[in-house]
């Protein structure tokens, strides 16, 4: 069982978990107090195999190796895709040149996307906004014309937004990994790579609506839902049903008494919790086909959670007290 | 004359064809080996000889040998990297069409060595020709029965078999190689694992370079130390140069490592000068992808010591005041260049050959290209060339693989020891843009 040290925590993990695993499970100790230092993903995905690598967004620096071999790492290394030795001491938020890198790797992420938040169904709930926010710079230095696609609808129920995609390839180990045929790939190469169906085939099958939770940015988006409503002026409510194909626990995003879209429960690290299939995200869109289990808790950092949606907890919680001592009174 | 190991029979007439191969001494050391050696006798020799991977690293030849894992009944693989595409780098090519045979035999007395039952030779889309005269070589070879089942009577059997590439540069790298040659895109993977530990088909694989491969048979007939011998310090054996540029014989030389750089490219031997007489103003020392320097520092080394063709002396320095011997690919620029229009050219070619998995490069070796292209048409602003600096900062070392640095460092280079040039172009295009012409 090594230990691994990051930005000062140290931790004993189990072999072969990864710096970026170490960091989260720091960060998820109970009573753990400090900043976060899980290094930000966007191409990362525990429940996908062989995912991260590509976007360098959690690159960290190793400046101790192990306890055999003490010398730092040469390079800043990938840290979703660099398992821990014993003895190892990394480097995240306390190392300049880390962030630095990462205020590069953001850029790079950025100049040749969009930017079309205002439009874009992913706004709110974004990873790249949150990555851009909280580790890029406030300018552009890019003046040259961005690269654009033309959108592409896969299947009844997803639009392909190429021109938004930061090539994370989460969607493509998705559709390998969950299905049974591989329907999509990368077609081109460099900056005019482009995730592809070939010659646009849908994706037809019962789980290729968790393409667009895998996905980060706006580049996969739910028709169904596609400009109804900002995500903040929903809300998040924990769901379920019973379905024969998934597990049938969802969170469902309301407004008033309409259902405006069905998704898995995301984590604290936005990723799903579990795969939702087909029917219960876009078929089941019917108050009476869920049973209500309560507010969805969301993340305080999330621009979702600053919207009046608190406040109704806040409400609710002094209705159910308010309930409570009147049943008290009664007795 | 230098000591001549891989192109010393070049130029005898036939040398193609197996019957003269072997009247040159040819496969004598696929006899050495299957019949007096043990497998790890041989890797010990090439261990001993300090052989150097000839494909750009130079990581010593026999450690990656001894890295590979033997896990029992488990196939390995041995497989040659004939995706010569750094710009600048011919050299593999000009052995492969003329000694096909030395890279067989290299391959038969190194697979014994490694224990592979099967090597493949991948190479360049662009070598279609090239394959053809491999593949009559492997013929030709099995025939002999130096290829196949039982080969010369061991108990030892080998299968050779020629893959060629669709043209893409990224294959070059080994794992982008390895990939392709599963029938995949050829992505880089992510390592580790290495491929000594999972390579081809997830079997431990060794991947070399055609002339690393085809000096093992000197190797294994002459020995280990009879090799180191040969060359300076750790720099040991001969290398192949890929010379081109403005220089009076642009070719393929074989030199003793340790030739100094003045005397490869002015005597009449080597390079012969510069064209027309011009003064030298720049050298490109092995393969695009190194560190540009100019004629004072490419000449002599910081300290004022003379620079040798070697690993050591090139890299003397570091990349402030020195390079790479890379692949050996040497482009010698004369006084009429525009280093600005050549590094346009080598951006254009790197933003063109960048996979697109990692974004980094994706995205930084297009932006380079622009920015680059801007310049070169006369349009470059003041903060130009420290946004170049910057993007090039940011990709360098923060890639999956080599491809990254390699679009950087040509880059930094340029602009570390030709500033002013850059600066002179921004402000005056008009002097520069219609009178330098692009290499």
């Amino acid at each position: 069982m090594p230990k691994v040290t990051i930005d000062g925590h140290s931790i004993v993990v189990p072999d072969g978990t990864t710096i970026l695993q170490a960091a989260r499970m720091i960060v998820d100790a109970p009573g753990y107090i400090g900043e976060n230092i899980a290094p930000p993903t966007m191409c990362y995905h525990s429940k996908l195999k062989t995912s991260g690598g590509y976007c360098r967004s959690c690159i960290v620096k190793v400046s101790k190796g192990s306890e055999k071999d003490p010398r730092p790492m040469p390079k800043l290394v990938a840290s979703c895709r660099t398992t821990v030795m014993d003895g190892m001491e990394v480097m995240n938020t306390t190392s300049p040149e880390v962030l630095e890198a990462r205020r590069g790797v953001v850029e790079f992420l950025l100049i040749n996307h969009p930017l079309d938040c205002p439009v874009c169904d992913q706004a709110g709930e974004c990873h790249l906004q949150d990555l851009g926010y909280e580790n890029g710079g406030s300018k552009t230095r890019y003046d040259f014309k961005r690269r654009t696609f033309a959108k592409i609808d896969i299947g009844p129920f997803i639009k392909l937004h190429m021109t938004r995609c930061i090539m994370c390839f989460r969607c493509v180990k998705a559709a390998d990994q969950l299905t049974n045929n591989r329907y999509q790939g990368m077609l081109f190469r460099g900056d005019a790579s482009e995730i592809s169906t070939y010659i646009e085939k849908a994706i037809d099958n019962d789980f290729s609506g968790n393409l667009i939770d895998v996905c980060p940015v706006g580049a996969l988006t739910d028709r169904t839902f596609r400009f109804k409503s900002r995500v903040w002026f929903t809300k998040p409510m924990d769901a379920h049903r019973s379905c024969t194909k998934c597990s049938g626990k969802v969170a469902l995003w309301e407004k008033g008494n309409e259902i405006l879209r069905v998704t898995a429960r995301k984590d604290k690290w936005g990723e799903p919790e579990s795969w939702i299939c087909n029917e219960c995200r876009f078929e089941k869109k019917n108050i009476n086909d869920w049973v209500i289990e309560g507010p969805r808790h969301i993340d305080p950092h999330s621009v979702i959670s600053l919207n009046h949606y608190e406040n109704v907890v806040a409400t609710m919680k002094l209705d159910v007290a308010k309930q409570q001592k009147q049943l008290a009174d009664k007795k | 004359m230098g000591k001549k190991i891989l192109l010393e029979h070049i130029n005898v007439p036939g040398i193609k064809g197996l019957e003269v191969y072997r009247q040159n001494g040819g496969y004598a050391s696929v006899e050495k080996a299957l019949k007096t050696m043990a497998p790890d006798a041989v890797v010990e020799e090439v261990k001993k000889s300090g052989l150097r991977g000839r494909g750009g690293a130079g990581f010593p030849t026999g450690m990656k040998w001894s890295f590979l894992a033997k896990p029992e009944g488990v196939e390995r693989y041995l497989v040659v990297n004939a995706d010569e595409s750094e710009p600048g780098t011919f050299k593999d090519r000009y052995l492969m069409e003329r000694i096909p045979h030395i890279l067989i035999e290299g391959m038969i007395t190194s697979s014994f060595a490694l224990g592979a039952k099967t090597s493949y030779i991948y190479i360049r889309g662009e070598y279609f020709y090239v394959s053809r005269i491999l593949e009559a070589a492997i013929e030709e070879a099995y025939a002999a029965g130096l290829l196949g089942k039982n080969i010369l009577g061991s108990n030892f059997s080998h299968d050779i078999f020629v893959q060629v590439g669709a043209g893409a540069y990224i294959c070059g790298e080994e794992t982008a190689l390895l990939e392709s040659l599963e029938g995949k895109r050829g992505n880089p993977r992510i390592k580790p694992p290495f491929p000594a530990i999972a390579g081809l088909y997830s079997c431990p694989t060794v991947v070399n370079n055609v002339e690393t491969i085809a000096s093992v048979p000197y190797i294994v007939m002459n020995g280990g130390d009879e090799y180191a011998k040969i060359g300076i310090g750790r720099s040991t054996g001969t290398k192949l140069i890929s010379a081109s540029g403005h220089i009076n014989k642009p070719g393929v030389y074989e030199i003793e490592m340790g030739v100094p750089v003045e005397e490869f490219i002015y005597s009449e031997e080597y390079c012969g000068g510069i064209l027309n007489g011009k003064k030298l103003k720049a050298v490109v020392a092995g393969g695009s992808s190194v560190p540009i320097l100019p004629a004072d520092l490419i000449l002599k080394t910081e300290k004022g010591e003379p620079r040798l063709m070697s690993y050591e002396s090139l890299s003397d320095g570091g990349f402030a005041t020195g390079t790479m011997l890379g692949s050996g690919g040497f482009m010698v620029y004369d006084e009429s260049t525009s280093i600005v229009k050549n590094l346009y050219t080598f951006a254009r070619f790197y933003h063109h050959e960048s996979c697109g998995q990692c974004s980094p490069c994706r995205e930084g070796t297009g932006w380079m290209e622009k920015i680059l292209h801007r310049i070169v048409e006369g349009h470059g602003k003041a903060g130009d060339v420290d946004m170049l600096w910057d993007i090039q900062r940011k990709i360098e070392g923060n890639t999956i693989c080599p491809l990254g640095d390699a679009a950087a460092w040509p880059v930094a280079s340029a602009i570390r020891h030709f500033r002013k040039e850059f600066e002179e172009y921004i402000n005056h295009p008009e002097r520069i843009r219609d009178k330098m012409p692009v290499v």
